[in-house]
């Protein structure tokens, strides 16, 4: 009589990739939500196409490589990346953008170094950087918040916008975009404003940050947090990064305040919350030890600043994050908890 | 349950000792309750015993019977001649039938020697000296009574429980830990045996207290046994020294280490023993093992097992004699052995899958599980390991099973240690936890085992070079003598040529 003999543990918590997947798309609704209420129809588009492209070239992908499909397109990954480039474009995006992007991001990025879980970098951001060194114009080209048009874009526009390249009544696109609030402020310093002169004289400024700008981080913040309390990342990534940039951006503010935003400002402003509970917790590009965690998500929110204030682009997150997956291999290895028995190195 | 855990109006929690916690560990369903509703009854002798000579760690036993000799029940059959090892004594009446090879439990389902054994029905025990009492006794002795006994770590180990008695060095140890932790889920064998044998625990204890001169006692239970506590409780009530006390429940709480951590803060060096920080673990059953060897001169003859998992209508747990068969112990509880799908022997966490029903429970079979379907989740497919770190988070040893597996699955044995793989308790949390269904613990065995073939080879080619240098080094000897000798002949010879001839001889003799 012989029975399955394989070895223990016999037993299996109820977890997989694609249920850690699901549940970071899950998490990030609320900040989707608010996204599509400050910014439009494009939006959702946007994520949906990238979806679809996703999906087919990491199908096609592996098809060519020979590798299992089902498994690895039921996983979950590529849809996470897809959402996560779509996120970083501008709503109202021509087609061809997200198509270009989310197809360089999956097939470069992802499959060509070998798929789930061996990529060094983060595949939505590798995406993005190429698309904003490849069509820097377009890329900047954001949609002003909803509240400052005259006209509102519904569904059917915001569709004809992006795959006509045209809008209603024979408006340009241009009539619908702005600078974002960091590229603002980004210009506006340079031509020796001060910062509270730029908030008070754009009309792009909220309270604390970009006018809808504020509510989107928030929902990001809460689906965040809940992927903490769901234990789908561990605390460590958001922290370090949201810490280091707070304190970075702090400092500068203290000492002076007129070239500097307030930290408040950096953390609700461009990509941060996304980068902190989303991005930079990518968990195959990100460093894998808690103690390497702290350090690698430091040097994120420190190269965040150092971009946004010094660098040639209004947000940082994407090079920061790029930069930092570059050290996690050297992170992992220096910073090694302490084992159970052993002295502390 | 803390409602359960009020006496007469009092919490008797109150004052309980500061407890302390390990990292990691996990929450996997307990399926406890299956075994515990039915009582424990004895199991039915089978047609024939099959006793193991190796059932603990270390040497095994020898015969010291022989076919057609008649033996009673706790006579010694098998007896230990190393220092780690054990004894084995015929676990009921009846004839030796047969002395040879059969199947065991183990992992890699191997044979081993057996001494068979049919039962005559008489179960007729012999007559054991009463020790009296044993605190008139020298260490010494109440520790060798204790090995002639054949007690082993009768949690799952099986390590020879004389050798932890001894204080060594020391003139007592700091702390006496019971450990009524049974943190695996399915397997309840020792609350039973907590529920209904409290007294006969504590004087268990009570006797190694003794023979280690421990300070303290602190005898553990995880909250999910509040019956088991409130047994123990009340029989340690008015017993100085001794603290029951309850910890929350988590797997491998009951591992050694984690457990001197929770119950004292310390951790046991990674290369040290748990004596070398003044404390010594014991299980439960074991406690009661040695107070019946020590009050009633009563061999280990055997034990309470937990028989349980879908495979079985009446999950419960049995008093077995060891050499019973694992299949009579399903058809007793009402399972059909050919319908189990995977067949456990210890818990689902750490326990390994026998190859065959016809295996018989030994000293450290504390659970089978008649596994089907219901109980097992079916394969899925493995995937890539994402480096989520859900599996260093889980681990009670803190290591980082994600790199460990990086570099056993591309071996590089080296590195494993270096990630220190040898600190691996094989405690399966890390493969519990992976979302991308990694047999990592299977990685880390057979990173474990070509370290050890390697370093067995070497050792080998180490000893063949020795030899090899040193007969080299015997020849070159024996030639540079020869050629020695010779010249101090030649040179006597050559003197003697003008001297007197009858020293020639002399040189000669040399
Ligand atoms: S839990 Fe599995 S997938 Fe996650 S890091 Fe560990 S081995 Fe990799
Ligand atoms: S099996 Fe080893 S590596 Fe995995 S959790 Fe247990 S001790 Fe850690």
């Amino acid at each position: 009589m012989q029975f399955d003999s394989p070895t223990s543990p016999h037993g299996h918590a109820r977890t997989s990739v694609t249920r850690v997947m699901l549940r970071v798309i899950y998490a990030l609704i609320p900040g989707i939500a608010a996204y599509i209420y400050f910014f439009g129809w494009g939006v959702a588009i946007n994520i949906l196409l990238a979806c679809v492209v996703a999906l087919v070239c990491e199908g096609t992908v592996l098809r060519a490589r020979s590798r299992p499909v089902w498994p690895f397109i039921t996983d979950g990954s590529a849809v996470v990346t897809a959402m996560l480039l779509a996120l970083a474009l501008p709503p109202l995006s021509p087609w061809w953008l997200t198509l270009c992007g989310t197809a360089f991001a999956i097939v470069v990025g992802k499959q060509l170094y070998g798929g789930l879980g061996y990529n060094p970098f983060n595949p939505a951001m590798l995406g993005y950087v190429m698309l904003l060194i490849s069509f820097p114009l377009e890329m900047t080209s954001w949609t002003a918040p909803q509240m400052l048009l005259d006209v509102k874009l519904g569904l059917i526009d915001a569709a004809t916008a992006i795959f006509a390249g045209r809008l209603p009544e024979g408006l340009p696109i241009d009539a619908f975009t702005m600078a974002s609030p960091l590229d603002t402020l980004k210009t506006q310093l340079l031509l020796d404003q001060t910062v509270s002169n730029v908030i008070a004289t754009s009309p792009i400024f909220g309270n604390i940050g970009g006018k809808g700008w504020e509510w989107i981080s928030g929902g990001f913040l809460v689906g965040g947090l809940w992927l903490i309390y769901m234990k789908v990342i561990s605390w460590h990534i958001p922290a370090a990064m949201l810490g280091a940039l707070f304190a970075v951006a702090a400092i500068f503010y203290l000492i002076d305040a007129n070239t500097h935003a307030t930290p408040w400002f950096h953390l609700v402003s461009g990509a941060t919350m996304l980068g902190a509970f989303f991005i930079a917790t990518d968990p195959v590009s990100a460093a894998t030890t808690n103690p390497g965690r702290l350090v690698y998500a430091a040097g994120i929110g420190i190269l965040v600043y150092v971009i946004r204030a010094w660098g040639g682009y209004p947000d940082g997150v994407a090079f920061a994050v790029l930069l930092m997956n570059m050290t996690a291999p050297t992170i992992d290895y220096y910073f090694r908890p302490r084992v159970f028995g052993h002295d502390r190195k | 349950m803390s409602a359960n855990l009020f006496h007469d109006g009092v919490d008797i929690l109150h004052g309980q000792r500061r407890l302390w916690s390990f990292h990691g560990g996990v929450h996997p369903p307990q399926h406890k309750h299956e075994s515990t509703n039915l009582p424990v009854i004895r199991a039915e002798l089978p047609e024939r015993l099959i006793l193991p000579l190796h059932q603990h760690i270390g040497e095994p036993a020898e015969p010291i019977v022989q076919v057609g000799d008649k033996v009673l029940k706790g006579q010694m059959i098998g007896r230990a001649h190393e220092f780690l090892s054990a004894p084995v004594h015929a676990s009921t009446s009846g004839t030796i039938v047969d002395i040879g090879e059969y199947a065991v439990p183990h992992p890699s389902g191997l044979n081993a020697t057996c001494i068979v054994i049919e039962p005559d029905g008489e179960d007729r025990g012999l007559e054991h000296p009463r020790v009296g009492d044993y605190l008139q006794l020298a260490p010494s002795a109440l520790r060798n009574l204790i090995r002639e006994a054949g007690i082993v770590g009768l949690g799952g180990a099986g390590f020879p429980s004389y050798i932890k008695l001894n204080p060594g060095k020391l003139d007592g140890i700091d702390t006496l830990i019971l450990n009524g932790i049974e943190c695996e889920p399915y397997i309840t064998c020792d609350d039973m045996l907590m529920r209904e044998y409290p007294r006969e625990i504590i004087a268990g204890l009570r006797v190694m207290q003794h023979a280690l001169q421990a300070r303290v006692c602190v005898l553990a239970i995880e909250d999910n046994k509040p019956e088991a506590f409130r047994a123990l409780h009340d029989a340690a009530l008015h017993e100085a020294g001794i603290e029951v006390i309850l910890c929350p429940t988590i797997y491998p709480q009951g591992s050694e280490k984690q457990l001197i951590k929770v119950i004292t803060g310390k951790e046991v060096p990674a290369n040290g023993l748990a004596i070398h920080i003044g404390i010594v673990c014991h299980n439960v059953a074991t406690a009661l093992a040695v107070h019946h060897a020590v009050e009633h001169g009563r061999p280990l003859v055997s034990r309470y097992v937990t028989v349980t998992g879908a495979g079985v209508s009446q999950p419960r747990n049995l008093d077995v004699a060891f050499g019973t068969p694992v299949r009579d112990l399903i058809i007793q509880c009402g399972g059909d052995p050919a319908a189990v799908k995977r067949l456990i022997m210890g818990g689902p966490m750490m326990g390994y899958a026998l190859h065959s029903h016809a295996v018989p429970v030994i000293k450290t079979t504390n659970c089978i599980i008649a596994a089907t379907e219901a109980d097992i989740v079916p394969p899925r497919p493995v995937m890539p390991c994402i480096r989520c770190g859900a599996c260093a988070d889980a681990c009670p040893v803190m290591l980082l099973p994600q790199q460990l597996y990086w570099y056993a699955h591309t071996n590089d044995l080296d590195k494993v240690q270096e990630y220190n793989l040898f600190d691996c308790i094989e405690c399966g949390c890390c493969s519990y936890v992976c979302p991308s269904n990694i047999p990592l613990v299977q990685y880390y065995r057979y990173a474990k085992g070509a370290i050890w073939t390697k370093e067995r080879e070497h050792e080998q080619a180490d000893i063949a070079r020795q030899r090899h240098e040193f007969r080299l080094d015997r020849l070159a000897r024996e030639k540079a003598e020869r050629e020695a000798r010779r010249r101090l002949k030649k040179a006597s010879l050559a003197k003697n040529q003008d001297k007197t001839p009858h020293t020639e001889e002399a040189v000669d003799n040399d």
